[in-house]
């Protein structure tokens, strides 16, 4: 895959600010991959996402469905070795986009037409709308 | 001691069962739980940015309130309930001028100053005891064989657990009491695929598939959970996992209290929904 790289990369900053996580305490061990349930389903794995955004290359990540693929189970946080909270900068990431884009990523006429428990149906408003 | 129960909205609706077999097995051990007065939504998800203020608020109203009524500790059944309190009260501890200005939204609640501790229902009956849980048993589950699911919420992150985070007995503890068996479940922590279920219905039942076959594997003929999600995804799912994998067969999914209020003779014996 070739990625541009952009080293004025407001993206990581906004991230890290956003997710209150240091994105350089990763040092790319890859058990946030290892044990993430939603890997099988991802178009970059989870540690690329950090990768990406260690070597300024975040605007890739914007693209992926990964991040809308990670449902904030932390795995990923509880068994990091650095104690970097990947699910937070996933956050980040997503929260960097609902802002700049100020566009829902999901309308309830995408949602699914049967009768969900309200949990469901809140959170998946939370998660994917501005 | 008068402990306040949160219940949030899926307790009144899809969940309806959890709610009154747990607060039957409350009455039963004697445990003083009352519902919360006026409560409003948790917030469902714990939102992770640190900037976003106005997310904080559902589940702080609900401490706020919980504090001022006098109550000093809180309790829910829902997991994502009671991950969402413990995660915004840890939020604003130690951090006076995010109180304050959560304190600035909500005029008409008295201050939140932090005192309220939120247990899940599951810690209460461990504090009981387990000695006590099985002087309760009227019906022993024996021979039952039963999978204990934790998900993710009672678990992750550390700072919010109720248990270890990746090899929890709680449940089994639970379990064993009573005179189940709990099998040997390696999938007890993996995510189910949560709120997925509402815009990814087929992700959602191709986890949901490799959990249950997990505990069929391992001999169970029944899982049990704490969450109304999880149960959603692992129990309806059950027909969107058939669409896809056409040899599965249905397995039944309950809540931890159903099983137990059965075992502790207050209900008939749960039937297979």
């Amino acid at each position: 895959m070739r990625v541009a790289l952009n080293l004025q990369d407001n993206l990581l900053k906004k991230v890290e600010e956003i997710s209150g996580e240091n994105v350089f305490a990763c040092y790319q061990c890859g058990k946030c991959s290892a044990g993430c349930p939603m890997v099988a389903e991802m178009d970059l794995l989870p540690n690329q996402v950090i990768r990406f955004l260690q070597i300024g290359a975040g605007e890739a990540v914007l693209e992926k469905r990964t991040i809308w693929l990670c449902a904030s189970c932390f795995t990923c946080a509880a068994r990091c070795p650095k104690g970097v909270n990947l699910a937070r900068m996933m956050e980040g990431v997503r929260v960097t986009i609902l802002r700049q884009s100020n566009a829902d990523q999901v309308t309830p006429p995408e949602m699914v037409k049967e009768p969900l428990p309200q949990i469901a149906l809140i959170s998946a408003l939370r998660k994917f709308t501005t | 001691m008068e402990i306040a129960y949160f219940p949030g909205c899926t307790l009144k609706t899809t969940a309806k069962s959890f709610e009154t077999s747990a607060l039957a097995i409350a009455e039963s051990l004697g445990l003083d739980i009352k519902e919360l007065p006026e409560w409003t939504c948790c917030g469902t998800v714990y939102s992770l940015a640190e900037d976003d203020l106005m997310k904080q608020l559902g589940p702080i109203r609900t401490l706020a309130r919980a504090e001022g009524l006098g109550y000093s500790t809180l309790t829910t059944l829902c997991s994502m309930c009671y991950n969402t309190l413990v995660q915004a009260k840890q939020f604003v501890a130690g951090d006076s001028v995010r109180l304050q200005k959560i304190n600035n939204f909500m005029e008409e609640e008295s201050d939140y100053t932090g005192t309220v501790e939120i247990k899940h229902f599951l810690t209460l009956l461990m504090e009981l005891g387990l000695d006590r849980l099985k002087e309760a048993v009227q019906r022993d589950l024996a021979g039952r064989k039963i999978a204990c699911y934790y998900g993710c919420l009672l678990l992750r992150p550390e700072s919010a657990s109720i248990d270890d985070c990746e090899q929890p007995q709680i449940l089994e503890q639970l379990m064993q009491a009573l005179g189940a068996e709990p099998v040997f479940f390696p999938y007890q922590v993996e995510c189910c695929g949560s709120y997925l279920t509402a815009v990814k219905p087929d992700i959602v039942a191709r986890r949901a598939y490799r959990i249950l076959e997990n505990a069929r594997e391992n001999g169970a003929e029944a899982i049990i959970t704490s969450c109304p999600l999880c149960s959603f995804n692992l129990k309806d799912r059950q027909k969107n996992i058939k669409a896809i994998y056409p040899g599965f067969k249905d397995i039944p999914v309950y809540y931890f209290t159903e099983i137990m209020s059965e075992a502790l003779g207050i209900t008939k014996t749960v039937e297979n929904s």
